[in-house]
């Protein structure tokens, strides 16, 4: 195996696609090592972007955020203005692992380890990220919803890396929420995650809205018919009632280790009024 | 082919070779002797292998060595000073907060690590934390009051 | 709150020192099994079965064995069979035939991650490499998982010599039963036909693994002249030394065994994996080998604790007398015979002086890992279903769970059901405590219960050798052989300056090998602290009869005319002389003119081990849309007869409990269709985090075993005893069901929850 460690995002594009074998992104590495470790995985190449700036920065772009794809959890946590806007795509991010992986993990690895149960990923379809992909044509954009296609899955050709993200800028009343379900209080994988993002007008009624729901599918849901029964109301609990109603209709789980159809489908409902609700609070007082 | 890597550890510079399957917490053990880090998993799910690098928390095991090329490095074998022990560690024996042992360099290093940033943390604070420290002895009760209590001493409280 | 219901009564015993070896802990000094390395070292990787269950038709390392730096490769061939039989070891049995196959998988494999061949190369990378290019032909077998289907009569067999022993008439046919125990006091009809109430229930636990952070490391290294050392993480190095020896028909004297610290056993580091391997390796090349299990082949490999089906019927009388108990319970072995089945039914109805008793357990064979022994083996699966049912039982009689459980309490002169009769216990003064202390009386909150269990634990004595070195400055040396794991070289430390009269600081213990000491059984059962303690004091006390020796001849007076007294050698009264009085550090000054070093020798099988009862309050938390339970507080009560250092105690009885809990709510073995494990690893194998769990609250109880010179019982095992009962009943309270299936994982409480609302 070897590794490499390029300082552009053209020249590690290039290395990935010239790679006859198995290369792989090393970004935090928190789970491509364990893939290699336990031969999951047999890369003949990884390829580090850490020292690519754009994959280790956040700025801020027309209004909005632009987050580096390698950016660490507990850099995000620090960021202070991030997470006055964005607090519930930093509880999701915060939310991978334990404080010694948050010393590593990043919004890209979450996304491209293709996991249906990767906790930020909601969060960032809730947020309606975008990703700028750069690859050995060149750079594009994406819906962050459309990157992920099935477990282990991407909608990414040879040698493109996710270089960053960029999260729009946010009207007043605006705000997000994340929150999972997991049998113990840390450590685990989300047996269901949901994320929403709301934007009330002065009188408090919601103008837009977006869920997130993760580990209920092969991928992560943008569930559009749990957004609309939120807008145009008060969040009251009818409409809540309809969006949990949403969520649920658009689960199509599996049982496993970690949780049974009827559980996760279940507790994405509940899940769902839990997080518009503190999504709501805190947009009242964005 | 093998990576030479040249790094701070402890405060003292230090080189070894490495493949590049070798992670960081390898290369402490089996390239620098440095066995105070442990191995509980390899998968970053206990904690017991953590150290500092560039001043942030990690699992060794989910680093690999050939990336800390020019980076500094803490371990437990740099916690203590001459002949003193670093007040989490007094407090790790006077609370008993240790039975076999396996987990404590790695609980001792990430907290450490927190009373850098919080000096004051509460017990909620210090057992998230912790929380990926496992610990399979001691239900975490004198860990976490030999933390505080550390924490309290080092604030002068 | 830490609290003693006691005070120490000496002048270390039941003090708080800095336990010795605990600087180098701190300091990531320690040597634990991987911390070792030896110049030249290979490394050795066990190849594992990918099936449950398999006939192995042939073996192939030819491949292998061409890759550059593989330096050898051992398979079943150099695992000769052994006859199949009982042999004693320690507290339990051992069958060698069934420990060289659970080594090397010899006809069949048995369970996934059952170990088929291993190979010693220069590097990782080559040994892992070579480990695929060996190829193995399995013919598939049908295999079985559960304890009841494998009870089945057309369960695919395990194994084909196994005839279910205990049974009248003794079966034609093998079967996956192993074994039929029994144990019966008094009349059970005639008890059932006294109750007022009875209560029968069903319950069905999981295994769970010890979940040591450590895991099984060792290296080995065999010289030409066939002398072998060993070093290794264990909780027994002479039983290790034991079983190698044997497994490779060695003569015990060639093999030298270490143990390393050790970084948690529970009980699962009292069996052998992968040193006989390691031997076997380094036989064959001369070349020290090493051995690391991956997180991975612990928990897929080394035993976990039986799974288990219980059933219980309790009957009781209005006034809460129990007339009546009766169990059967179906423990898990794994692929071999062996469960603790017989302890969970000596345990059973062990907290309560019943006269009508009948318990029957069967030993039942699996396609899983061998269970090895589990902190209280076998005791908590069926005190958790007798305290689930009596739990049941005050609430249907409407009486306070810790009354009726007095009213019932066993205490000095109660028979057991398993035979002796108890001597002075603590069950009673642990209920009184628990219905005192401030947990029991304190407040609840919306969707909380709080519930309480008993459970008892036996104490084993065992073969114990300890030395003790009077150094020429008059500072100790002592030496055990029952391997350290929790703070019991402090311990050992303090008993020694106890009888000595000298400070703690100036005994220095330590952990000898098994070329340096007397044989020692494990450290296990409770034993260790018990056990060792007793050896040290008699140590001791040869120190100083020998000092007294040593006065009486440099004073020139006859032995019997010199006393020890508040620490100092003395003239036994006026008659004898007038001498100055000399301290044992006197004495060590002038020892090489009296007679040479003086030593201690306490080599003992000790007896008079006594059983601790413990009694843990639970409360627990519900979140009524998810089905999640928090444990919110926890109240450890346990007799320790007297705590030697309170601190290390305590520990145990949080670890215990903490460990019981995550049994309790989140631990389990799942299994795939194919029968492979689902779950091995820390993610998703759920032991409890240190944000899961609040302060364990304790209470130290000390009724002092007066078979003891410091009144110490066995208290290391006990606390694992009561939580999931005690979980259970808390549950039951804060989710208004009650439940007979552990672990009370969330899709489960929910499901039970919207059961009764339906």
């Amino acid at each position: 195996m070897r590794y490499e460690s390029p300082d552009t995002l053209e020249a590690a594009a290039k290395m990935l696609a010239a790679e006859s074998g198995d290369a792989r992104v090393l970004a935090g590495g928190t789970d491509l090592l364990v893939q290699i470790r336990s031969e999951i995985l047999s890369p003949s190449l990884v390829v580090d972007i850490k020292k690519i700036t754009e994959t280790r920065t956040i700025s801020e772009e027309k209004g909005g955020f632009r987050i580096g794809a390698a950016v660490a959890g507990a850099e995000l946590k620090e960021h202070a203005r991030l997470k006055k806007v964005w607090p519930g795509l930093v509880e999701a991010a915060n939310l991978i692992g334990s404080t010694q992986v948050q010393g590593r993990c990043s919004l890209g690895g979450n996304l491209c380890n293709g996991s249906p149960a990767a906790d930020s990923v909601p969060a960032l379809i809730a947020a309606g990220a975008v990703v700028s992909i750069v690859g050995p044509n060149g750079r594009r954009e994406m819906k962050v919803e459309d990157v992920m296609l099935a477990p282990r899955k991407l909608a990414l050709t040879k040698g493109e890396i996710i270089a960053s993200f960029f999260l729009p800028a946010r009207p007043a009343h605006a705000s997000d929420a994340y929150l999972r379900f997991i049998p113990r209080t840390e450590m685990d994988i989300a047996v269901v995650g949901c994320a929403v993002s709301l934007v009330l007008d002065a009188s408090g009624t919601c103008t837009a809205a977006r869920v997130g729901l993760g580990a209920v599918a092969a991928r992560p849901l943008l569930v559009e018919d749990a957004g609309k029964a939120l807008v145009g109301t008060k969040v009251d609990e009818a409409a809540l009632e309809k969006a949990a109603a949403a969520a649920r209709a658009a689960c199509k789980p599996i049982d496993d280790k970690r949780g049974t159809i009827e559980f996760r489908t279940d507790v994405a409902g509940v899940l769902t009024k839990r997080t518009a609700l503190i999504a709501l609070e805190r947009a009242r007082k964005a | 082919m093998k990576h030479h890597v040249t790094t701070m550890v402890n405060g003292d510079e230090v080189e070894f070779l490495c493949s590049t399957e070798q992670t960081l917490l390898d290369c402490l053990r089996d390239e620098l002797d440095l066995t105070g880090a442990k191995e509980g998993c390899g998968s970053g799910d206990c904690g017991a292998c953590s150290v500092l690098v560039d001043g942030r928390l990690v699992c060794s095991c989910l680093v690999l060595g050939v990336e800390v090329s020019g980076k500094k490095i803490e371990t437990i074998e740099g916690m203590a000073k001459g002949d003193e022990l670093h007040p989490l560690q007094r407090k790790f024996l006077e609370h008993a907060a240790l039975q076999c042992g396996i987990c404590t360099p790695g609980v001792l290093v990430a907290a450490k690590s927190l009373l850098e940033k919080n000096p004051d943390p509460t017990e909620t604070e210090v057992r998230y934390w912790l929380a990926g420290n496992l610990c399979r002895c001691t239900g975490y009760d004198k860990i976490i009051r030999a933390v505080m209590d550390a924490a309290a001493e080092m604030r002068g409280a | 709150m830490q609290e003693r219901v006691k005070g120490p009564q000496f002048d270390i015993v039941g003090t708080r020192p800095v336990r010795p070896d605990g600087a180098d802990k701190v300091t990531g000094r320690a040597k634990y099994g991987a911390d070792h390395r030896v110049a030249g070292q290979l490394v050795g990787k066990v190849l594992r079965s990918p099936y449950a269950h398999a006939r192995i038709r042939s073996i192939d390392v030819s491949a292998a064995a061409k890759l550059p730096g593989v330096k050898a490769i051992v398979t079943r061939e150099d695992f000769k069979d052994q006859p199949s039989e009982f042999v004693p070891a320690g507290e339990m049995l051992v069958n060698y035939r069934d420990v060289v196959r659970n080594v090397m998988a010899h006809e069949k494999v048995l369970f996934e991650g059952h170990p088929v061949a291993a190979v010693a190369a220069t590097s990782e990378s080559i040994a892992r490499a070579a480990l695929k290019l060996i190829k193995v032909d399995y013919e598939v077998l049908p295999h079985v998982i559960d304890v009841v289907e494998a009870m089945k009569p057309d369960a695919p067999v395990v194994d084909e010599t196994i005839f279910t022993a205990g049974v009248t008439p003794p079966p034609t046919k093998p079967s996956n039963v192993a074994k039929r125990v029994e144990f019966v006091l008094g009349d059970i009809e005639k008890g059932f036909k006294e109750a007022d109430l009875v209560i029968e229930r069903e319950f069905n636990t999981q295994p769970v693994h010890q979940g040591y952070i450590e895991p099984h490391a060792c290296i080995a290294t065999v010289s030409e002249d066939g002398t072998a050392e060993l070093w290794t993480t264990t909780q027994g190095h002479w039983v290790a030394r034991a079983h190698c020896a044997r497994l490779l028909g060695w003569d015990i004297t060639k093999l030298r065994v270490t143990s390393s610290e050790i970084g948690g056993g529970f009980g699962g580091k009292t069996v052998v994996y992968l040193e006989p391997v390691a031997l076997a390796l380094s036989a064959k090349t001369h070349r020290p080998v090493k051995m690391v299990m991956s997180r991975e082949e612990v928990f897929k490999a080394s035993g976990p604790t039986s799974g288990a089906n219980v059933w219980v019927k309790m009957g009781v009388k209005k006034d809460g007398t129990i007339t009546a108990g009766e169990a059967v319970l179906k423990y898990q072995a794994g692929c071999f015979q062996g469960s603790p089945v017989q302890p969970g039914c000596m345990c059973a109805f062990a907290p309560y002086d019943l006269a009508n008793v009948k318990v029957v357990g069967f030993d039942v064979l699996s396609n899983r890992p061998k269970v090895a022994a589990y902190r209280a083996p076998g005791g908590p699966i069926s005190e958790y279903a007798v305290e689930s049912v009596v739990d049941e039982i005050a609430e249907k009689l409407g009486m306070c769970p810790i009354e009726l459980r007095l009213k019932n309490a066993a205490k000095e002169g109660t028979k057991a059901a398993y035979g002796p009769k108890f001597g002075p216990i603590g069950m009673v003064e642990c209920l009184e405590a628990a219905k005192s202390s401030p947990h029991w009386n304190g407040p609840l909150g919306k969707n909380q219960g709080r519930g309480i269990a008993a459970g008892f634990w036996f104490n084993i004595g065992g073969e114990t050798t300890v030395n003790l070195q009077l150094n020429e400055d008059g500072t100790v040396t002592l030496m055990a052989g029952t391997p350290d794991i929790g703070g019991l070289r402090a311990s050992l430390a303090m008993m020694a300056a106890e009888e000595l009269k000298i400070p703690y600081e100036k005994v220095r213990p330590i952990i000898g090998d098994t070329a340096t000491l007397g044989y020692n059984f494990v450290t296990g059962g409770s034993r260790s602290t018990f056990s060792s303690g007793l050896a040290t004091v008699e140590a001791a006390r040869s120190i100083i009869k020998q000092a007294c020796g040593r006065a009486a001849k440099l004073w020139e007076i006859p032995e019997d005319a010199v006393t020890w007294e508040d620490g100092e050698i003395r003239p036994a009264g006026d008659n004898a002389g007038k001498f100055k009085a000399m301290k044992l550090a006197d004495i060590a000054k002038v020892a090489g003119k009296t007679g040479g070093a003086l030593v201690g020798v306490g080599a003992i099988s000790a007896q008079g081990a006594a059983p601790s009862f413990g009694v843990h309050i639970a409360d627990t938390e519900v979140d009524p849309d998810t089905g999640k339970l928090t444990v919110t507080r926890y109240t450890v009560i346990q007799d320790a007869g007297i705590a030697i250092h309170p601190s290390y105690v305590e520990g145990q009885f949080q670890g215990g409990a903490a460990q019981g809990i995550g049994w309790a709510l989140n631990e389990e073995y799942i299994y795939d269709d194919k029968g492979r494990l689902q779950n091995a690893g820390f993610l998703d194998y759920r032991i409890p985090v240190a944000s899961d769990l609040p302060m364990i609250e304790t209470i130290i109880v000390e009724v002092p075993n007066p078979r003891h010179p410091y009144g110490v019982r066995g208290i290391g095992e006990t606390a694992i005893v009561p939580p999931m009962a005690a979980v259970n009943a808390s549950a039951r309270r804060a989710t208004g069901v009650r439940m007979f299936e552990l672990p009370l994982s969330p899709p489960k409480v929910l499901k039970a929850m919207k059961g009764k609302s339906a």
